[in-house]
């Protein structure tokens, strides 16, 4: 006779509603690991979406992400001409904010050369930019649809096309130009003083500024050794698409992972304090019984049972009520979450852990209740 | 009824003694006290509010420890200097029913529940615990409250279902704590009677703590304490001379 079970069935409200709290709070512990995976999964996307191999930037830095980066656009042929390279293309980066239907919308402009790489691999309505002027691929978090018209600096740009789910790593959603016109935008957009030296030509190279090359190399022929070739010209680096991702990872992801680390442990020991909580007042207000088990010969295992199969009841329903929660309301929020089979799995054992744990203090007590205290009054 | 003279007692308490704390505070609860009980008489213990009755029925049924003095349960030795039984809640399993005052059934478990519960620990299998629980309710006149939670029955009935839950593992030994204190003269004749009935088929010894005068004449023997102290003990009908 299971006699957890016939008491969640007596006290069935109260046991329902802590499940109920439970799976709010694991629903939130889920949905900061989700969000935390959605981070690491939009700082990526971006960097993955040239294709490319091979990354070369300014000598000395780890960009165009993590640190800025700024190389002459000619170097786009050098590194085209390299032993092993197939093709190469030059990239711009750059946020900006314009108005759009009367709110404030910040984008991250990605500048590419036309038929070369860099161009986005996967357009989901539309088409690629062909003409070498004023188009824009936007990605849908943008809002921008299809043969909208946007402002960006001087010139208006007609949305042709659309990605799905590219964004940067602050979150703000990617639109692609041509390289000419990112270049004009960035031109444009800089303070006047800045723009009347380049236009003097007085800048480390005049107005053909781009902030990255990308390239990638023949089938068969080692990265790393191309990589090692471009890094010999003192003014560049050049970084593995394996190199860029790692970097990004470890530099914008990782204070964010540390972040919300933290705070899934914080709500981890909450859920722990709350469960041994709710076990332990539950316990308490079975003394009597606990106490009426022992006098008619129960042993130690059944009243061990009663309290720790409710905590891993407790565990489980409000694991898989809080899973099923963050299904349902993930594709809700503003930021990609991410819920991964492994991450929902790991919580419920961790939860079950918890729960055996946090059991602990309602099992003291029980074990600790005097038979004699079913006597009398 | 009369005990046949070559009967073994079935409880035996040998200059059993309970103080509870030390020093100052102190209290002896029960002083040195011998006491047998045998199979088939219900004994009365009485005496006022404070005299040491429910301390005396803790130490029969080995839920307090005694100060001094040995303790027999069924001839074998349970308590002499120390324990001498490893497993006291098993004991109580086996040898033992509890009644209380205030039914203490499970409140989570059904009537039936409440007497399988028993039976579950003893080790019957689901449906032969169910079978015994039902037979027994019937034979204590609730086997229509069967599926009922305790808070829908009755203060009699409840009792009833109590009883029904300490005879299930047929146990030699019975003690009631006050089993008569919420009833009713008439269900307190009652559930007197079918404690002598059991006590008589069963051959069971049956201690039943009380201060309800309306029960003092349907004991077979009386043993009165006052101050922790025997003051009053009606000899076995027929037992061995008390030492
Ligand atoms: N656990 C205990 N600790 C200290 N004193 C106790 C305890 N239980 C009973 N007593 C004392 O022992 C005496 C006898 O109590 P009890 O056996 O309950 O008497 P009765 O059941 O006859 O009313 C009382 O003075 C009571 O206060
Ligand atoms: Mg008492």
């Amino acid at each position: 006779m299971n006699l957890a079970l016939r008491d969640v069935r007596h006290n069935l409200g109260r046991f329902l509603l802590t499940c109920l709290g439970l799976s709010l709070l694991l629903g939130v512990v889920l949905s900061m690991i989700g969000i935390y995976r959605g981070l690491v999964d939009e700082a990526l996307t971006l960097a993955r979406a040239p294709g490319a191999d091979l990354w070369v930037v300014e000598s000395g830095t780890r960009g165009p992400f993590a640190e800025s980066s700024r190389i002459p656009g000619d170097e786009r042929d050098s590194v085209a001409r390299l032993a092993g390279v197939a093709e190469a293309g030059s990239l711009t980066f750059q946020s900006v904010e314009t108005a759009h239907r009367g709110r404030t919308l910040r984008l991250y402009v990605v500048g590419h050369e036309l038929n070369r790489p860099g161009a986005p691999a996967r357009i989901v309505a539309g088409r690629p930019i062909t003409r070498a002027h004023y188009e824009m691929v936007a990605d849908r978090r943008s809002g921008l649809d299809l043969g909208e018209r946007l402002r960006l600096g001087r010139n208006d740009f007609t949305v042709v096309g659309l990605t799905d789910g590219l964004v940067a790593s602050g979150g703000d959603p990617v639109v692609f130009l041509t390289l000419a016109d990112s270049q004009r935008l960035q031109f444009d957009l800089d303070p006047p003083a800045a723009r009347r030296e380049r236009a003097r030509g007085s800048g480390p190279a005049g107005t053909d500024i781009v902030n990255a090359v990308v390239a990638r190399v023949l089938p068969g022929v080692p990265v790393q050794e191309v990589a090692d070739t471009a890094a010999r010209w003192k003014h560049l680096s050049a970084l593995t698409q394996g190199q860029q991702e790692a970097l990004l990872l470890q530099s914008v992801v990782e204070k964010a992972r540390r972040q919300i680390g933290l705070f899934t442990t914080i709500l981890l020991a909450v859920s722990a304090v709350v469960i041994a909580l709710i076990l332990y007042t539950l316990t308490m207000d079975k003394v009597k019984e606990i106490a009426t088990l022992k006098l008619i010969g129960a042993p130690d295992r059944t009243i061990v049972g009663l309290i720790v199969h409710q905590a891993l009841a407790m565990g489980v329903i409000g694991w898989s009520v809080g899973t099923v929660l963050i299904l349902l309301v993930k594709d809700h929020f503003p930021r990609r979450v991410v819920l991964t089979p492994e991450d929902a799995l790991m919580l419920g054992a961790a939860v079950l852990i918890i729960c055996v744990a946090a059991s602990g203090l309602g099992v003291r007590l029980a074990l600790k209740v005097d038979p004699a205290t079913a006597l009398g009054g | 009824m009369p005990v046949p003279s070559d009967a073994h007692p079935l409880v035996e308490l040998r200059g059993v003694a309970k103080t509870y704390g030390r020093g100052e505070v102190a209290v002896h609860a029960l002083k040195a006290t011998d006491l047998r009980v045998y199979p088939g008489e219900v004994v009365g213990l009485l005496g006022p509010s404070g005299s040491g009755k429910t301390t005396l029925l803790n130490l029969v049924g080995c839920i307090v420890e005694p100060t001094e003095g040995s303790l027999s349960l069924d001839g074998q030795t349970v308590y002499d200097g120390g324990w001498r039984c490893a497993d006291l809640r098993r004991l109580r399993l086996e040898k033992i029913g509890f009644i209380f005052q205030f039914h203490n059934l499970l409140p989570f478990l059904t009537a039936g529940e409440n007497v399988a519960v028993v039976l579950d620990l003893a080790g019957y299998s689901g449906a032969a615990a169910r079978d015994r629980a039902r037979d027994l309710l019937d034979y204590l006149e609730v086997g229509h409250r069967f599926g009922t939670l305790p808070s829908r029955l009755s203060g009699g009935e409840a009792q009833r279902v109590a009883i029904a839950r300490a005879l299930a593992n047929r146990p030699r030994i019975i003690l009631a704590d006050e089993p008569t204190a919420a009833l009713d003269s008439q269900r307190a004749g009652i559930v007197l009677d079918l404690l002598r009935k059991v006590a008589v088929e069963q051959q069971a010894a049956i201690l039943v703590v009380s201060h309800d005068e309306k029960i003092f004449d349907r004991f077979d023997r009386r043993i009165v304490l006052r101050d922790g102290r025997v003051v009053e003990y009606d000899e076995p009908a027929h037992g061995p001379a008390e030492a």
